[in-house]
């Protein structure tokens, strides 16, 4: 039953989202009044019927409903109940279904909120109804998670076991957010586009939804390198996949994105520029949609290739960013010049930020699909792995971070770089200390250590300084409180990366029972494995005492586990962390006479890179929760006047 | 359902825990061993995502570290193994592309996008400081 009611309630989602982009359409032009609550009212209707499918899908997953072709391949009876509840967008057609209905959860809300102008919003909502129609079709007519199966099998064939985790509960979840939220920002620069008023007041409506997708992206990409992590067996957090890069495009885009707006909104410089870019993030997390759900990449992220999938999304992406592009190239030539600024100024930061980062994206962009295009037009395979991205993308962050602690201490429109300098002096004293204790302290001492940490120093010391000024001329605001959280959170992020580039100790044993081994300044010891039952799988268990100084401080249990229903093997590993670096073990394979090779790696400063993630996220929260408490809109810098 | 298969299949072979090189594989010599660890890190594994040699739990994979070592072990050089290992499978096995005619915009791309993004900004810049200060309200 419960496929039929998904799937008549996906198909009336696709007609309330016709009526959503034909009535919001209508209603941009300055005749349409009458059109406009009939768009929202079609969004909150698309809402609530992508809600109701979405329900039904869950509610075949949770029932074991066999008979539904989609459950049948990817579920079992004996899986536990949370990942019977996840397990729905750990496929293909759930995951789109999952995409989808974030689409129709920000229309509404883009509905329910009606910033900005009528005519605004009606032409945003007629943008996020074509994008849903395109959704919506693209599952129908190629991934329908309703189809059923006749006879229905007695048993589902299970799910990944490197799925069964409780990681899928929230890194998809967390990073379709971020991901589709984009389109937030993209449908209110198309409606600025469509109504010809491309002043701030479109990047002002969009600052919320631009905010909370970049919380959630951030946040779904520090998941999902945590849970590669310790999932994964071999304790990478960041392996350059194409999948990943698909991820981190968007974040880059939207980061310059939130940073450009920010001028837009403050003294109406850049407004092209931030079209474009809100234009350009929701353009590569359609680009990653395709990367990703196509099949031209296999990886755990592409349950299934099919390629007719690939054409449709290709098609639909041609559409979606060759229109936004053709509707910005014939708009965006109309619009009046802009803002004036002195070189150094907040202005000016703002714009080299968005250089380094732009070049960052398209790093990015070109490492994961120039194999892919060589592949196509000539036939040489070749691999871009992080080698690559060292040599290219590491700089460019370098020099970002560089200069990153000047802008937040320039003034609009009018800086004084002396004074930014003299202010900064303790952040350049953090620097310097940070860098000699590294090359004092450190082991192996590397140069390239010295310079990441004095780096960090240089960004934290700088987000202390600025936190610090701002408490003593009373202007410690939420935006303060955003801009200080954001920027420091990039140089804790980046401390545990070099900290785990530079300084991780790896070791592999064949240990047998009462046998030790080091790692950093641990001495694990192997007192054997236990079998163990899960609820679905059986497990070899490992008991492994850790010793610090000859004491016994924990006791680790790694486990290789085997699923019977999928017949797969996963490790799942054990980790002890002190919050300033981890212990981390992993077991291998039984050879014989109660001898399993371990592995074990001790990875320090390796906490930070999730710390900073999450205190970058929390720079956005506040951030959000200034925006929404302040209802007037920011006064323009130095009383300039913004409209053109 | 056939597809299902062949993909857990895939997974299997592709996912199960790594071992970069269990002790029975080590060279006895720990410089060679080092070696050999750090040109596992350089290569890919050919039949895994985006896997290096050194991640991998593939069957393929265990074998080419096993010959990687073998040719350490004959006294070959690092560029020598990898010059070996391209000659068999493509450049496709360095995890860092090589320098040549077809990834020359690959290399320099994304220099070329930051010159010409400092270009611009430049221009921006020029262009924002000599607009005129007060515009009519």
């Amino acid at each position: 039953m419960s496929g039929e009611i998904g799937q008549i309630a996906l198909c009336l989602a696709l007609a309330l989202a016709l009526v959503e982009a034909a009535a919001g359409l209508f209603g941009a032009q300055p005749e349409g009044g009458a059109m406009r609550g009939i768009a929202s009212g079609a969004a909150m209707g698309v809402f609530v019927f992508v809600a109701l499918a979405f329900g039904a899908l869950e509610w075949a997953f949770v029932t074991s409903d066999f008979s539904v072709l989609d459950v049948a391949n990817n579920s079992h009876t004996m899986k536990p109940l949370l990942y019977k509840i996840t397990g729905v967008w750990g496929n293909h057609e759930g995951s789109m279904l999952l995409w989808v209905l974030v689409l129709a959860i920000y229309s509404a809300a883009i509905a329910f909120a009606q910033r900005g102008s009528a005519r605004l919003t009606s032409a945003a909502l007629g943008v996020q109804g074509l994008l849903t129609v395109a959704f919506v079709l693209f599952i129908l007519l190629t991934s329908n998670p309703f189809l059923r199966i006749d006879p229905p099998p007695f048993e589902g064939a299970g799910l990944n076991p490197l799925l069964q985790d409780p990681g899928l509960a929230f890194h998809p979840p967390m990073l379709y957010t971020g991901y589709v939220g984009l389109s937030a920002s993209f449908a209110y620069a198309a409606a600025a586009l469509i109504t010809g008023k491309a002043d701030a007041g479109w990047a002002r409506a969009a600052r919320p939804f631009m905010l909370v997708a970049w919380i959630a992206l951030t946040l779904g990409i520090t998941l999902g390198s945590w849970w590669a992590y310790y999932d994964l067996g071999w304790g990478g957090f960041w392996f350059w996949d194409p999948v990943e890069n698909a991820s981190l495009m968007p974040w880059l885009a939207g980061t310059a994105l939130l940073h450009s707006a920010l001028a837009t909104e403050r003294t109406g410089a850049f407004r092209v520029w931030t079209l474009l870019l809100a234009i350009a993030g929701f353009s590569l997390s359609l680009i990653g949609t395709f990367l990703v759900r196509s099949g031209v990449l296999s990886s755990v992220h592409a349950f299934a290739s099919d390629p007719t999938r690939g054409v449709y999304i290709l098609i639909m992406l041609g559409l979606a960013i060759g229109g936004a592009l053709a509707l910005f190239a014939w708009r965006a030539p109309q619009l009046e010049g802009g803002a004036s600024f002195e070189p150094v100024s907040r202005e000016s930061a703002l714009l080299i930020n968005n250089v380094f980062l732009t070049a960052a994206a398209a790093t990015v962009f070109l490492g994961t699909l120039y194999p892919l295009i060589l592949d196509a037009l000539t036939g040489t395979k070749i691999s871009v792995g992080p080698p690559y991205f060292a040599l290219t993308f590491a700089p460019l962050f370098v020099g970002l971070l560089l200069l990153l602690p000047f802008g937040p201490r320039l003034g609009w429109r009018r800086g004084d770089a002396r004074e930014a300098l003299r202010i900064l002096t303790p952040a350049m004293i953090a620097a310097a200390v940070a860098f000699v204790a590294v090359l004092a302290f450190a082991s192996p001492r590397t140069l390239t250590g010295a310079l990441s940490f004095g780096l960090a120093g240089w960004v934290i010391g700088a987000s202390v300084v600025d936190a610090v000024q701002r408490r003593k001329l009373r202007a410690f605001s939420a935006g303060a409180l955003a801009v200080v959280l954001a920027h420091a959170g990039l140089g804790v992020t980046l401390t545990g990366v070099a900290g785990v580039s530079l300084w991780r100790t790896e070791v592999l044993e064949v240990l047998g029972p009462g046998e030790t081994v080091a790692v950093g300044p641990y001495t694990l010891r192997f007192d054997g494995v236990v079998a163990a039952q899960g609820p679905n799988y059986q497990a070899a268990r490992g008991d492994i005492g850790v010793l610090r100084g000859g004491r016994e401080v924990a006791q680790l249990h790694p486990e290789q586990r085997l699923y019977p229903a999928e017949g797969q093997q996963v490790a799942n590993t054990a980790i002890r962390t002190t919050g300033f670096s981890d212990l981390y073990v992993a077991l291998g394979d039984d050879r014989g006479s109660g001898r399993w090779t371990i592995r074990a790696y001790f990875n320090p400063f390796a906490p930070f890179i999730w710390f900073g993630g999450a205190i970058m996220a929390l720079g956005g929260l506040a951030s959000l929760s200034g925006r929404l408490r302040r209802t007037a809109p920011l006064p323009a810098a130095d009383a300039i006047s913004v409209t053109p | 359902m056939i597809r299902f298969g062949t993909l857990c299949a895939v997974l299997l072979l592709s996912l199960q825990t790594a071992f970069a090189a269990p002790p029975p594989e080590r060279l006895a010599d720990p410089a060679l061993e080092a070696r050999a660890v750090s040109l596992q890190k350089e290569l890919r594994c050919l039949v895994c995502q985006g896997q290096s040699l050194d991640e991998s739990g593939a069957p393929l994979a265990a074998d080419l570290r096993r010959l990687i070592r073998q040719h350490i072990a004959a006294g070959e050089s690092d560029e020598q193994v990898k010059r070996y290992l391209v000659a068999r499978y493509g450049d496709f096995i360095l995890m860092k592309p090589p320098l040549e005619r077809d990834t020359l915009f690959l290399w320099f791309g994304p220099a070329l996008v930051l010159l010409f993004g400092a270009g611009v900004a430049t221009i921006v810049i020029y262009r924002a400081s000599k607009r005129p200060e007060a515009r009519p309200r």
